[in-house]
């Protein structure tokens, strides 16, 4: 066997059943040998290495599986690297595999060369070059345990051309441990006695829950210490569908574009307990005014997220799957309904500023607000929604709908424009059964575009919402607001989207007055297959609550 | 010494011998824009596991979790940092002068016994000085000598070694006794 077919062969092992990629010379021998096993696993061809990768996000996102992405070297390894970067702070667990120019090959500037190690390095959670085929198992074996254990995160490894011809005696064993790596912490039972202690003397505690919840597989207990604590608790970007959106104690989302109440009551409540986040700034605003009033709880899983951002008074480190039940056997049972009364007429206030006319508009302009409203009646929370990045990325995350865990796939701490499309054909083939719908906007779209095309070619049923604003909506927001409404480089003169989606053979449909926009997404929900619907949205219409950049989480503006 | 709430820091990291880690650790600075003074690998007392020694000035706070970002590398077994106090330090400097300067009289020999260093070699045209100590000592060397004329100066990064009995190197003793690679 050569090193090419030792590749295909871990990838079975691994119970690698689906892959994205991109071939070119320095990977053919490969794809050679993946021409072999076409039944077993499916080759997603991409149509950019970057949707390659964003797919193989969308794909880990809505599976728990790792992704796994092919690509050559030179420019197809560097196309990667926004999705690397982007798995690398989202926290998914990616397997990339480049081939490389021959090792004799290594440092002269050969054809499609490029010192791809040296790049990926900050943006993966380890990586490697291979130069010899005897190295390929422990090599892919490592990757693939570094990638999924712990906090999950991308791993690349590098092949030499060499390398995938040679030929090798076959063995393969998984990787259960490495020395140097330790990704189960065990609990600190002092620790959690101290937070147990300290939740159940609180008058107004506040839970703030992050994809590790989602990651850890811990939405059961989650769910479980919030009921019995009576605690009311909010959502991070990243870790929204991992409590249904309609239960009593989900009070809101975080952040910039978060809820009103929970951004004003960071600020007053008693204990703060951090649940499986990170503190990213877009949740906290300015941090010389976030939460100085408050003890803080900080579960999480990475050692180096503890007092990274914001102070923990009590650690609780390792995986939450396992210190929630801890925890949980130590509180008490509680609730806090003068508390939870303070979220409630926080969002009341919200509801009449800004949320009623977003999703009930009087004028004749259509909100991006009520396009997700009617999805949502149709879906009933049970559909996987992938966003892009911008207005409507805040709109889709603020008002869907979830009744069940993973269903929100987005790009949160990189920003990736381009996203949206690809990882929600991942998402698609990561999840047949469940509905998909990709909401991304007129900008973001246009960045992965082509890869309409890998929908077409794999049948992928991808339900694609095109809430057009022909602006790149929300960097004009920001233009209106702090820039003097100086519109520079943000109004786009966009092409027929209509007649696009049709060369991709996909049905589409355009909307542009509420009439015709209940009827539209009926079709397009119920429609067998992948399916283009583009609504136009008002073209100043702007996102509120906001948390200006730089002011602190009370300073939350309704207008 | 303080200075804006720096200070000098001696970071220690035990790890696999890896190629590329140098760059992965180095890259923890870098995108913090922390200058490096120094950083010296080596072996470290136990087969197989190398020692990453770094040198910086920063305050306590950054220095705590740049070592975290440190340990979190797959192939770091350990991480650890130290204040000026808590480690033994040493630095090597190297001076490379005229041989002609030791033949016009004997102040060149005075100065070099006068600062415990020593002659690591005289050639015909030129002598090369070694003086091991902290940086102010090798400076001071330094300073006396640029009267001779120096041809050549290079000093070691810092090598340190924890003022304690057991440093990590405990801890990552334990670590290997007790899991498999
Ligand atoms: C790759 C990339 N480039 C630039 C940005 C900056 N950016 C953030 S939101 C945005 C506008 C997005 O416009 P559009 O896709 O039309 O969505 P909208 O905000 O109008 O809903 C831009 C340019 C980004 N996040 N990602």
């Amino acid at each position: 066997m050569n090193g090419a077919e030792a590749i295909v062969q871990i990838l079975l092992n691994e119970d690698v059943d689906l892959i994205f990629g991109y071939p070119g010379g320095a990977i053919m021998p490969v794809y050679d040998a993946l021409y072999d096993q076409q039944e077993h696993i499916q080759h997603v061809l991409a149509r950019h290495e970057q949707g390659a990768i964003h797919a193989a996000q969308g794909y880990a996102k809505a599976s728990g599986k790792p992704g796994v992405c092919l690509a050559t070297s030179g420019p197809g390894a560097t196309n990667l690297i926004t999705g690397i970067a982007d798995a690398q702070i989202d926290s998914a667990p990616l397997v990339c595999i480049t081939g490389q120019v021959g090792s004799t090959l290594l440092g002269s500037d050969a054809f499609q060369e490029t010192d791809i190690i040296s790049i990926s390095m900050p943006v993966t959670k380890w990586n490697y070059q291979v130069t010899d085929a005897r190295e390929i198992p422990s090599a892919l074996a490592k990757a693939f345990y570094i990638a999924k254990s712990g906090r999950p995160g991308p791993v690349l490894i590098d092949i030499t051309k060499d390398a995938q011809f040679q030929e090798l005696d076959f063995e393969y064993e998984h990787c259960e441990s490495l020395r140097s790596y330790t990704p189960e912490i065990s609990p600190n039972p002092e620790a959690i006695e101290e937070a147990a202690i300290l939740i159940n003397e609180a008058q107004r505690p506040f839970i703030l829950f992050g994809q590790g919840v989602i990651l850890a597989n811990a939405e059961a207990e989650f769910k479980t210490l919030i009921e019995k604590t009576g605690i009311p608790a909010a959502w991070t970007l990243l870790g929204l569908s991992a409590l249904e959106t309609d239960h009593p104690l989900n009070v809101g989302m975080l952040g910039m574009h978060g809820n009103y109440g929970p951004n004003l009551l960071t600020n007053e409540c008693d204990v703060l307990i951090a649940i499986g986040m990170r503190f990213d700034d877009r949740v906290t605003g300015n941090l010389d005014n976030y939460a100085t009033q408050a003890k803080v709880i900080h579960l999480d899983i990475d050692p180096s997220e503890i007092n990274k951002n914001v102070k923990a008074h009590i650690p609780i480190l390792g995986d939450v799957k396992v210190t929630l039940p801890l925890l949980l056997d130590k509180v008490k049972l509680n609730n806090h309904l003068e508390w939870l009364q303070r979220f409630h007429d926080c969002a009341r206030i919200e509801q009449e500023k800004v949320i009623a006319a977003e999703l009930y508009p009087s004028g004749d302009v259509l909100s991006m607000g009520e396009v997700v409203r009617i999805v949502n009646e149709y879906t009933n929370g049970d559909a996987i929604i992938v966003t892009d990045v911008g207005q409507h990325q805040m709109i889709a995350c603020r008002y869907s709908k979830f009744s069940q865990s993973k269903s929100n796939i987005t790009s949160g701490g990189l920003g990736t424009m381009g996203f949206g499309l690809p990882a929600a054909i991942g998402a698609k083939l990561g999840a047949p059964e469940r509905t998909v719908i990709a909401i991304v906007g007129d900008g973001g779209l246009q960045m992965t575009i082509q890869e309409l095309a890998t929908i077409y070619q794999t049948k992928a049923k991808v339900k694609i919402l095109l809430l057009n604003n022909e602006f790149l909506g929300m960097v004009r927001q920001w233009q209106q607001l702090f820039f003097d409404k100086r519109y520079s480089s943000t109004e786009m003169i966009n092409p027929d989207f209509q007649t696009i989606a049709k060369g991709y053979q996909i049905p589409a449909k355009k909307v542009t007055r509420r009439a015709d926009l209940e009827k539209a997404i009926i079709d397009f929900l119920d429609y067998d297959g992948a399916y283009f619907l583009e609504v136009m949205v008002g073209k100043e219409n702007n996102v509120f609550p906001m948390v200006p950049s730089g002011a602190g989480i009370a300073e939350i503006r309704l207008e | 010494m303080m200075i804006n709430g720096k200070q000098e820091f001696t970071i220690t990291a035990y790890t696999e011998n890896h190629v590329g880690l140098l760059h992965r650790i180095t890259v923890v600075f870098t995108k913090r824009k922390i200058n490096i003074e120094s950083l010296t690998t080596s072996e470290s007392e136990r087969d197989g596991i190398h020692r990453f020694t770094i040198a910086v000035t920063e305050t306590e706070e950054t220095v705590s979790k740049v070592v975290k970002q440190i340990e979190k590398q797959i192939e770091v077994l350990k991480a650890d940092f130290y204040k000026k106090n808590e480690v033994v330090q040493q630095e090597l400097a190297l001076y490379k002068i005229p041989t002609k300067s030791l033949t016009n009289g004997i102040e060149v020999e005075r100065i070099v016994r006068k600062h415990n260093a020593r002659f690591l070699t005289i050639e015909k045209k030129f002598v090369v000085i070694e003086k091991a100590g902290f940086r102010r000592e090798t400076k001071a060397l330094f300073d006396e000598l640029i009267p001779f004329g120096i041809h050549e100066f290079v000093r070691s990064g810092r090598i340190a070694v924890a003022r304690e009995e057991f440093g990590i190197g405990q801890d990552v003793k334990q670590l290997l006794e007790t899991t498999a690679y």
